[in-house]
């Protein structure tokens, strides 16, 4: 008996068959992966069974009923909730807010919190959720704005539960306690799909896989039956390797050297304490540490896109400590940055349009004052055949309609081709699938070896041990290790990165 | 025409004939007799007569400008609602220049006039750009300061010199014959049989020089590397950050063309001939804020905005006949702002259809 059956789906978009007559069923009580490269089609699929987009052909069945679901009121009616690929919270709401928009509950024309707040507390307490229910989500993490989004599903009494990536901006720990809960849902009752990219999360959580690959159903399989590798070569076609080989490093001369840097909060924290290092010619140097432990105002800093309170960065010889983002940009600067949506596109702007976003005013792409619409097209194009970016309408694309780990490959294309003398990869893998990744890392690697620096950002121990020559972590705003990935263990980077062990690391000139 | 273009358009249809709708109900309920004939004269009179369609195109030529003004600004994430006082600074110098630069032959003084007007409305503007770089003022308040500075300031200007002052009918004075805009061979074709001879409507070069604005415009939002950059400071303003875009000097430079755009609608309103001129009023002038609308109903579109801006006017110049009806003048306005302000309603009802389209297309 299947709670949900997808019969024979399929769903176009201009250019493109998203979903090509796929059947999906679901099992009650199972955790139901979906697994497919960049643009397979996972969240289109999800987003029909949510009522976000109809059909053109096919049916979906609840309990072996026929079902038209129109929306996701109607979604909703038969139990059918969904977190998505990026969340949609209203960020001046609080916390419990959020929760019952709605579905609020009112009487004479009055909201009526208090059963709300108390059913809230106390689902969020059996889960162990630690969630300030009173707080505005612009306040809260990332992390915590997922929590959010779950009890809005459980506040609902979902029993179907789609997760769309949820693990892409989590970090590890929290990716821990939300394969639990997943767990602990399904064993209650729940039955949950659950769109992911990384094989070990399927491995841990998972009873049965679907894969996709370009808009059809490739297969269902059981999980413990089936390797990762197994897994990742349905996905892809072909035999994906999940290790890299990487020749030695041949370091060189100092690119980026960064002296003493201090940010202080406006409460007068540290949030940057006397931050210093060298990233050299040749080397993958990578920043590990728990989110929240100062990266994102280190790469700030260093890419010039807000302040600091005092220390230098030089790039070369060249001071660049308080240059303008411009400047470091044409002194070969490249930066991925951590929020796609935020920094790394313009998304009601094309594909096309996007891949010139510091390049437009250069002899390439400009000329007496008017862009070169030809040459533009045409070098978009060249970067969709070499990154195998996927979309409906090709250069053209609108942005906003591609899908999540496609708009990622757009960014490190661009920043990527632009051979920079230094690339600052924040995250630059994060929703990905293996193929990609695997082509990224060697884009990395690459890098590297035809002598440019790279500093790697990554909250992934399995990234940061794989690809990096040499690993800093960062704790509370400093560096507490500079140690080689050929002589540290999983272990002992925890350790650093908890705050547990640290060494006094200091630069020698 | 693609997807969105053709729901744009559908959307403005949509409003134009809600607006009308309600201005009909609104008659209705004052003057149910009388309600029809006048309705239906909005509907036809600006196109009654040649001399009609030429005045309509007369009317439409600054709300079109104004209108570009809007939605220029719009597109770098700016609402400029300045653009009454922008207008004002613009229609003023061009007065001036008309009137005391008659040693300049007219073919050098017409040009100068304007080109100072947009100079002027350039500056004007630009004061509420460098509050919004530098000290994050809001454009929106500052435009309003700005707007009521330069309606003070002009009035008192017109007040206390007598060169540019017509005390008996309490305006600017009219400006020589021959600093009017030229009108071609425009009164042969626009205008009407009277008695034994002809009226001609008044329509200029004005609305030319209008169309040219907006393909101008048009050129440099979607063509040039300077509207990538204001477009993406508009869109995304982070990302245009990453860029190394400079975002102060976009809003300052998107403010001044805004601002250029209402000072060239004023000296184009001023320089019309036919008695026009400043008013010694403490009222903003109507064609900033109908230049709201144009830009809204036009969808923010140059080449939407020159049909939006004479069906505005179209309305306007049809509405104006409504006292012939017995309208009082009051109402007569109540009923042209109700039609022209619901076009500012055009995002909603494209968003409206938008969603409708999609349901029909799940077959609801
Ligand atoms: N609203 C839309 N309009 C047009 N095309 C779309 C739209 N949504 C998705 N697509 C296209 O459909 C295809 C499938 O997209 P989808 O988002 O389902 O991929 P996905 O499997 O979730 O990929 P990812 O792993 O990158 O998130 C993509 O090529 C995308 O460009
Ligand atoms: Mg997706």
């Amino acid at each position: 008996m299947h709670v949900i059956e997808m019969r024979n789906i399929t769903k176009e978009f201009p250019g493109i068959i998203a979903n090509d007559d796929i059947t999906l069923q679901l099992k009650r009580n199972e955790i139901h992966a979906l697994l497919g490269e960049n643009g397979a089609g996972k969240s289109t699929l999800m987003s029909v069974l949510f009522g976000l987009y109809k059909q053109e052909k096919g049916k979906i069945f609840k309990d072996e009923k026929e079902v038209i679901i129109s929306g996701p009121g109607d979604a909703n009616r038969l139990g059918i909730g969904m977190v998505h690929q990026h969340f949609k919270l209203v960020h001046n709401f609080t916390v419990l807010e959020n929760i019952v928009l709605g579905v609020e509950t009112t009487k004479n024309g009055i909201l009526q919190m208090k059963e709300a707040r108390e059913k809230v507390l106390a689902l969020s307490k059996r889960y162990g959720f630690d969630i300030d229910i009173d707080k505005e989500i612009r306040h809260i993490s990332v992390g915590m704005q997922q929590r959010v989004e779950i009890l809005k599903m459980l506040y609902r009494d979902n029993e179907i539960l789609i997760f769309d990536e949820p693990t892409a901006v989590l970090t590890p720990q929290e990716i821990d306690a939300l394969m639990k809960t997943m767990k602990e849902m399904a064993a209650e009752g729940k039955s949950i799909l659950f769109i992911t990219h990384k094989l070990d999360e399927i491995k841990q959580v998972a009873d049965r896989c679907s894969v996709l690959r370009k808009g059809k159903m490739i297969g269902t399989v059981d999980v413990t039956g089936t390797s990762k590798e197994e897994l990742s070569e349905m996905m892809v076609g072909r035999k994906v390797f999940l290790t890299l080989d990487k020749e030695e490093a041949k370091i060189g001369d100092t690119i980026l050297k960064v002296r003493d840097l201090v940010l202080k909060s406006k409460e007068g924290k540290d949030k940057l304490k006397n931050i210093s290092f060298d990233v050299k010619a040749g080397e993958i140097l990578c920043i590990a540490g728990i989110e929240g432990n100062g990266q994102t105002d280190l790469v700030y800093a260093l890419t010039g896109l807000s302040s600091f309170d005092s220390g230098t960065v030089n790039m070369d010889s060249t001071d660049i400590t308080r240059a303008k983002i411009r400047k470091r940009t044409e002194l070969g600067i490249a930066h991925i940055p951590e929020d796609r949506h935020k920094h790394g596109l313009v998304l009601d702007y094309t594909l096309a349009q996007n891949t010139i976003l510091q390049t437009y005013y250069t002899k390439d792409f400009q000329s007496g004052r008017f862009l070169k619409k030809k040459s533009i097209l045409n070098y978009a194009r060249k970067l969709i055949d070499r990154f195998d970016i996927r979309s409906g309408e090709g250069a053209e694309t609108p942005s906003r309609s591609m899908s999540g780990g496609n708009q990622q490959k757009v960014i490190l294309a661009r920043e990527i081709d632009r051979d920079p003398k230094l690339l600052i990869a924040v995250q630059p893998t994060r929703g990905l699938d293996v193929g990609a990744i695997e082509y990224i890392h060697k884009q990395l690697l690459a890098q590297r070896d035809s002598g440019k620096a790279v500093l790697l950002v990554s909250l992934e121990l399995e990234e940061v041990m794989n690809v990096s020559d040499r690993i800093l972590v960062m704790y509370e705003g400093e560096i507490v290790a500079d140690v080689d990935p050929k002589q540290v263990t999983f272990q002992e980077l925890g350790l650093y990165m908890s705050g547990a062990k640290r060494d006094e690391v200091s630069v020698y000139e | 025409m693609n997807r969105d273009g053709l729901l744009s358009f559908l959307s403005s249809v949509l409003v134009i004939i809600i607006g009308l709708l309600i201005g009909f109900i609104v008659l209705l309920a004052t003057n149910a007799q009388q309600a029809w004939p006048a309705f239906q004269t909005i509907l036809t009179f600006g196109m009654r007569s040649m001399r009609n369609i030429g005045d309509v195109l007369l009317h439409a030529t600054p709300i079109i400008l104004t209108g570009l003004s809007v939605a220029f600004a719009f597109k770098t994430g700016l609402f400029n609602i300045g653009a009454s006082g922008q207008f004002m600074f613009g229609g003023f110098v061009a007065i001036v220049i008309s009137i005391h630069g008659v040693s300049m032959p007219p073919a050098v003084r017409i040009p100068v006039a304007i080109i100072a007007a947009a100079l002027a409305g350039a500056l004007w503007a630009g004061l509420p750009g460098l509050l919004k770089a530098y000290r994050n003022v809001h454009e929106v308040i500052s435009s309003i300061m700005t707007n009521y500075i330069a309606m003070f300031f002009i009035v008192y200007m017109i007040q206390s010199n007598e060169s540019i002052f017509n005390r008996g009918l309490s305006t600017s004075a009219h400006l020589p014959e021959s600093s009017n805009l030229p009108r071609l061979f425009f009164p042969d074709i626009f205008r009407d049989a009277l008695g034994a001879g002809f009226v001609s409507s008044r329509v200029n070069i004005g609305i030319i020089i209008a169309i040219v604005v907006a393909v101008l415009v048009y050129i440099i939002l979607e063509k040039t590397t300077f509207g990538y950059e204001l477009k993406a400071c508009g869109f995304n303003p982070d990302a245009a950050m990453y860029a190394g875009i400079n975002q102060k000097r976009n809003i300052i430079f998107s403010m001044m063309i805004s601002g250029s755009l209402a000072g060239i609608a004023g000296a184009l309103n001023f320089m019309r001939g036919g008695g026009v001129g400043i008013g010694i009023i403490e009222v903003l002038p109507v064609e900033g804020f109908t230049g709201i609308s144009v830009a809204f109903l036009g969808l923010n579109h140059p080449i939407g905005i020159i049909f939006s801006g004479i069906f505005i006017s179209y309305m306007q110049l049809g509405g104006g006949r409504l006292s012939t009806y017995g309208f009082s003048s009051e109402l007569v306005e109540t009923v042209i702002a109700v039609i022209i302000y619901f076009c500012a309603f055009v995002f909603i009802t494209k968003s409206l259809i938008g969603r409708f389209i999609k349901k029909k297309e799940r077959g609801i």
